[in-house]
């Protein structure tokens, strides 16, 4: 049987954040169609094909999929209360978040220093805007999660941590499953 | 060091700067007074920290009442303008400060008045209405507001530095583009509306969440008062309408900032996304509003017809239909576009449907009317003034729905008068019949009745004067916007111009009904139950209402809970004993959080980087500090 503990002061916190993640969903949605409507619109500048590296890619992917499963492994410790477990986990989390921006950024500067910036044409505006974007909150969950790790090891887990993580494990969910668009709609639909 | 910003932007035109300097001396009145009062601690410990529900009502009001002034002043320049300007006699506006005021008429109409009038009555009415202690979250309730408030500071700011946007209420480009608007105004635009805009989603989401989770016990969704419902449905659209507005004016900034090409001219950019988009967010936009204007009328006629709703499942269906049709009409802004027959078959078809849920409000307040022993106060009036004047600006609604119809007549003053029909006559004496409403609930003492009905009379007589000479207009070919106008039609443009003097008359009795109500506030007390014939949960406590509200939050056990209580005791039941709540501590941060933003957003307008940089790391700061504070809740016996 799951045990019930959550406070109806939780309960708002978590349904609120859920609410909050369905507009973020909205604001993708406007630069996936920005994208949609602008990437063929390469005004002769490169192309989605061209620019592709799918194993470059696919690694970024693989990153990003397994700091989702060790955010998952840290909400499970919560529920066993293992702190340490807990903060492990996060900072593998931490890492792997970063090594993925880290990756983004890099192929970024690659891509500008080829001439193939997002001043170049519409398709690369909207092609860094909407990974720009995605990285953008990327960047922020980090920072968050630097913040949630502070609260945990200074604080324990309590019902206010708890919560904390819980939206922070949502937002970084909800950001893996952005990436997945990303990758299917830009990286494997332009490759073909 | 700062930007592109020089001393060059502080001077203006001998026109540009009368309000110039009159933004200015009006901030120095407000400190002057202040000081001179020694009212700087009360203002911050009872406004600006505060994080109550009905505090921040008020400010809402204040910023809306505020705005309005400035909004209206825009109006009677543009009507002085098109009044006296034809060929050969330009007018006394160059063309481009004309551009700018019409820009930041409809701007601050829409987002600074319609707006912040909306969440303040939302912010009165709704925790009362469903039982509640306060919202959701009252924090961000507090910064929601002002957030609000720095955006339109920003909007007054740029009448003393540098100018605002001549692009059109909603800056369309390839003009809005750093090609054809080199300024900073159409920046002053975007980031003031960001700032708002953020503001307004946090606050749908808030009260989304305080319907859906903080109602009285026994309060199901189908007892809830339809101003609830409508309020729901209202927050539904904001959450999912919002962040399209915060796409698009973000795109449209990163062409002006960055050189991107989204919607410039050249390197493939498309100008049409950019209408589709903003329309995605508009035309929800004109629901968000228009909703919970319904909703307040819905609680009006019943309470002044002393009969209780018709059709209140019907009001709830059709609430909720406009809300999903609203997301399926944005084409309808643009047949001219050239989507063809088939798309603009399919938007005029759906905006046509949209009339059916909204006839159903009208028949439903009609047969709640009928046979009921109708008082005509204030409140009432305006909803008798909005019936009228709202079925013809229906009708010209489905008229435009017509694309073959609609080429004839985009751009054109019918338009205008259209939407202001429904804006003004819809929107606005919907708000003035809430506010009438529970104003009494609010401050604990009725408004003057008799200012009351000259304030409607002078509103309703400026109204049509000012607007149905437009329909005419309109359909001789007027287009929008004219800063002269051909001498034919200067008769009826002279017509307007009195009309929005009639207007000005109407808010005058206005000021004078608040001014004369707040003197004579000692002899006449509201009492609970100001009408005599409340219904809902608001009514049965005290007016003002206690700091939380409630005592006791009552068992809810049908619909008008307080009129069944009333006449037979039944409708609701208190429990027996009082309890602890969690009440929020009062703090600066939002305040603080939303004065940083205003700052980052003029260091934005004049690239300004390091300031920005500044202001987003003392923000961030800000919040990570205030996730450590545990004491941010107390509990508080009540």
């Amino acid at each position: 049987m799951h045990e019930h503990t959550h406070s109806p002061a939780t309960d708002k916190v978590t349904f609120g954040f859920w609410v909050y993640l369905m507009s973020d969903c909205v604001l993708f949605a406007g630069l996936f169609a920005t994208y949609a409507v602008l990437h063929t619109s390469t005004f002769g500048g490169p192309v989605i094909a061209g620019i592709v590296n799918l194993p470059y890619v696919l690694a970024e992917t693989l990153l990003l999929l397994t700091s989702s499963f060790t955010m998952g492994i840290a909400l499970l410790a919560t529920q066993q209360n293992k702190k340490t477990l807990v903060l492990g986990a996060l900072c593998v989390t931490l890492v792997l978040g970063l090594a993925f921006l880290g990756m983004e950024v890099s192929e970024f500067r690659h891509l500008i220093s080829e001439g193939a910036g997002p001043n170049r044409s519409a398709f690369l505006s909207a092609f860094f805007t909407l990974l720009g974007t995605h990285g953008l909150h990327v960047g922020l969950g980090a920072i968050w999660m630097m913040l949630v790790i502070a609260h945990v090891a200074y604080k324990g887990l309590n019902t206010s941590t708890n919560t904390k993580l819980a939206c922070l494990a949502l937002f970084w969910h909800f950001l893996d499953i952005i990436w997945i668009c990303i990758f299917t709609f830009v990286y494997l639909f332009g490759a073909l | 060091m700062f930007g592109i910003l020089n001393f060059g932007a502080f001077i203006h035109g001998p026109i540009e700067t009368i309000p110039q300097v009159m933004v200015v001396l009006g901030g120095l009145v407000v400190v002057g007074v202040l000081t001179y009062y020694r009212r700087w601690g009360w203002l911050y410990r009872e406004y600006i920290v505060s994080v109550d529900h009905k505090k921040i009502a008020t400010m809402y009001f204040v910023l809306s009442a505020v705005m309005l002034g400035r909004g209206l002043v825009d109006a009677g320049m543009m009507r002085a303008q098109q009044a006296l300007a034809t060929p050969g006699s330009p007018g006394y506006l160059t063309p481009d400060h004309f551009a700018q005021i019409f820009t930041a008429h409809g701007v601050i109409m829409v987002f600074f008045v319609a707006m912040p009038f909306m969440f303040a009555l939302i912010n009165l009415a709704v925790p009362l209405m469903i039982g509640s202690h306060d919202v959701a979250y009252p924090f961000l309730n507090s910064l929601s507001f002002w957030l609000a408030a720095a955006g339109a500071m920003l909007l007054n700011v740029s009448l003393v530095v540098g100018q605002f946007a001549a692009t059109g209420w909603l800056a369309y480009p390839p003009l809005s583009e750093l090609a054809y608007s080199p300024g900073v105004g159409v920046d002053y635009y975007i980031w003031g509306l960001q700032i708002a805009g953020i503001g307004t989603l946090l606050a749908g989401i808030n009260f989304l969440v305080t319907i859906l989770k903080m109602r009285a016990p026994g309060m199901t969704l189908m007892k809830m008062p339809i101003f609830v419902w409508t309020v729901l449905s209202s927050m539904l659209l904001v959450i999912f309408a919002f962040p399209i507005l915060t796409v698009v004016l973000g795109l449209l900034s990163l062409d002006r900032v960055l050189g991107m090409h989204f919607f410039t001219t050249d390197l493939g950019g498309n100008a049409m996304m950019y209408v589709n988009l903003i329309w995605a967010w508009g035309h929800p936009e004109v629901y968000i509003l228009m909703l919970p204007a319904f909703g307040i009328f819905s609680e009006i006629v019943p309470v002044f017809s002393q009969k209780k709703l018709f059709g209140y499942t019907s009001m709830v269906v059709a609430s909720m239909s406009i809300a999903v049709l609203s997301f399926v009409v944005w084409v309808h802004h643009f047949f001219t576009m050239g989507a063809g027959a088939d798309v603009n078959a399919f938007f005029g078809i759906m905006t046509m449907v949209i009339a059916i849920p909204t006839g159903v409000k009208v028949f439903n307040w009609l047969f709640t009317m009928f046979r009921g022993r109708i008082r005509f106060d204030t409140p009432m009036l305006w909803f008798i003034g909005f019936l009228s004047t709202f079925i013809l600006g229906g009708m010209s609604g489905v008229l435009m729905s017509i694309p073959g119809v609609d080429f004839e007549l985009h751009n054109s003053l019918f338009l205008v008068a259209h939407f202001h029909n429904m804006l003004v006559g819809g929107v606005l004496f919907g708000f003035f019949a809430g506010f009438a409403y529970w104003f009494p609930k609010l401050f604990g003492f009725k408004l003057n009745e008799r200012l009351g009905k000259w304030a409607f009379w002078s509103w309703i007589v400026g109204f049509l004067l000012a607007f149905m000479p437009l329909y005419a207009l309109g359909l001789m070919g007027a287009t929008r916007r004219l800063d002269v106008v051909d001498p034919a039609w200067q008769p009826l443009f002279i017509v307007a111009a009195v009309g929005i003097c009639v207007i000005g008359l109407g808010v005058a009795f206005q000021a004078l009904q608040l001014y004369v109500s707040i003197r004579d506030r000692k002899q006449h007390p509201a009492g609970n139950d100001p009408w005599q014939s409340g219904r809902t949960l608001e009514w049965s406590i005290s007016s003002p209402p206690p700091e939380h509200n409630f005592a006791a939050i009552p068992h809810i056990h049908t619909r008008d809970p307080f009129y069944r209580f009333k006449e037979d005791g039944g409708g609701m039941s208190y429990p027996a004993t009082a309890g602890t709540i969690e009440a929020p501590v009062p703090t600066p941060l939002g305040f603080g959080i939303s004065v940083v933003a205003a700052i980052v957003g003029f260091a934005v307008v004049w690239h300004i980087w390091w300031l920005v940089a500044l202001g987003v790391l003392a923000i961030a700061v800000c919040l990570a500090a205030r996730s450590f504070d545990t004491n941010i809740e107390e509990a508080t016996h009540i």
